[in-house]
């Protein structure tokens, strides 16, 4: 086996919440931050007339890689400035997400997320989630979150 | 088996197999629906707080909004086309509640508001706003 295996922190990100670790939520070797998968099964379906993960999962799955994407830029951050990380907390402020089709049936749901800017304690972000085209997206997702330093008490 | 009435509410979300690993169920009182969201440790989005994951409340408010839908119009399939949630306090290791009002309930499109809390319901944890694409009979 080669060492290709993810950096621990980004599987931390995916895997690292009950929520995302119930739902199977993981990364494939050498990805980036921000992108993570949510693996096909029956018990996640939303409609089984429609046979695909559900609108939740979706949801949940692109919550985290935004959570991810933000941890990443601001460590990137941090070690621009010369400080050690540290990452408070991280409260969602709001999420809007288009559902621009079901997701297919049977199939893994890929989500990748991009923090546009963070300013401040804010943090601006946008994602995708789709199977195997970015392009050929099932949901996009724009949000805001709220970050907050250790040492302010969080 | 008795012949005891489902709501269509309840059968829209017995349908979904997704809604059952969250555990969500609902209540009615003549046509409101109340989604109850009991709390279970996989729930969780931050262990520290511990805090429920912003995703499940997500998912929580729109399916008691497709679960609202159902009740107000049965017969009639909902596909949820977007939402937008507002979180505006962290949700806490316990039950949650939620409830949908249909704003406007069209030939095609439905929108709906949410809102869930936890202990108090004048202190709510997150909103949700959405439209539905609704489906009548065969396409």
């Amino acid at each position: 086996m080669t060492d290709e295996s993810p950096a621990p922190d980004l599987r931390l990100m995916a895997r690292g919440t009950p929520q995302s670790l119930a739902l199977g939520v993981d990364v494939g070797e050498g990805w980036g931050g921000g992108l993570m998968r949510a693996p096909f099964r029956a018990d996640l379906v939303g409609d089984p007339a429609l046979g695909g993960l559900a609108d939740g999962v979706i949801y949940t799955l692109l919550d985290q890689a935004c959570g991810a994407a933000i941890g990443v830029a601001v460590k990137a951050r941090a070690g621009m400035q010369g400080r050690e990380l540290a990452m408070g907390a991280m409260a969602t402020l709001d999420f809007r997400i288009d559902y621009v089709r079901p997701a297919r049936a049977g199939a893994d749901v890929t989500a990748q997320a991009e923090c546009l800017r963070i300013d401040g304690e804010l943090a601006f972000v946008r994602g995708a989630a789709f199977e195997t085209d970015l392009d050929d997206p099932i949901a996009l997702v724009q949000a805001a979150f709220m970050l907050s330093s250790p040492s302010a008490g969080a | 088996m008795s012949e005891a009435a489902i709501s269509p509410a309840s059968a829209r979300l017995a349908a979904s197999p997704y809604a059952r690993f969250l555990g969500l169920r609902i209540e009615l009182a003549g046509e409101t629906v109340t989604g109850v969201l009991p709390f279970a440790p996989h729930l969780i989005g931050n262990v520290v707080l511990p805090a429920l994951h912003g995703g499940v409340v997500g998912a929580f408010l729109e399916l008691t909004a497709l679960a609202q839908l159902a009740q107000l119009a049965p017969g009639v399939s909902a596909r949820t086309v977007d939402v937008t949630v507002d979180y505006l306090r962290s949700s806490r290791a316990v039950d949650s509640f939620a409830r949908a009002e249909v704003l406007r309930l069209g030939r095609r499109v439905a929108n709906v508001r949410a809102v869930a809390w936890q202990g108090d319901e004048r202190r709510p944890v997150a909103t949700l706003r959405g439209h539905f694409l609704l489906g009548r009979g065969t396409p």
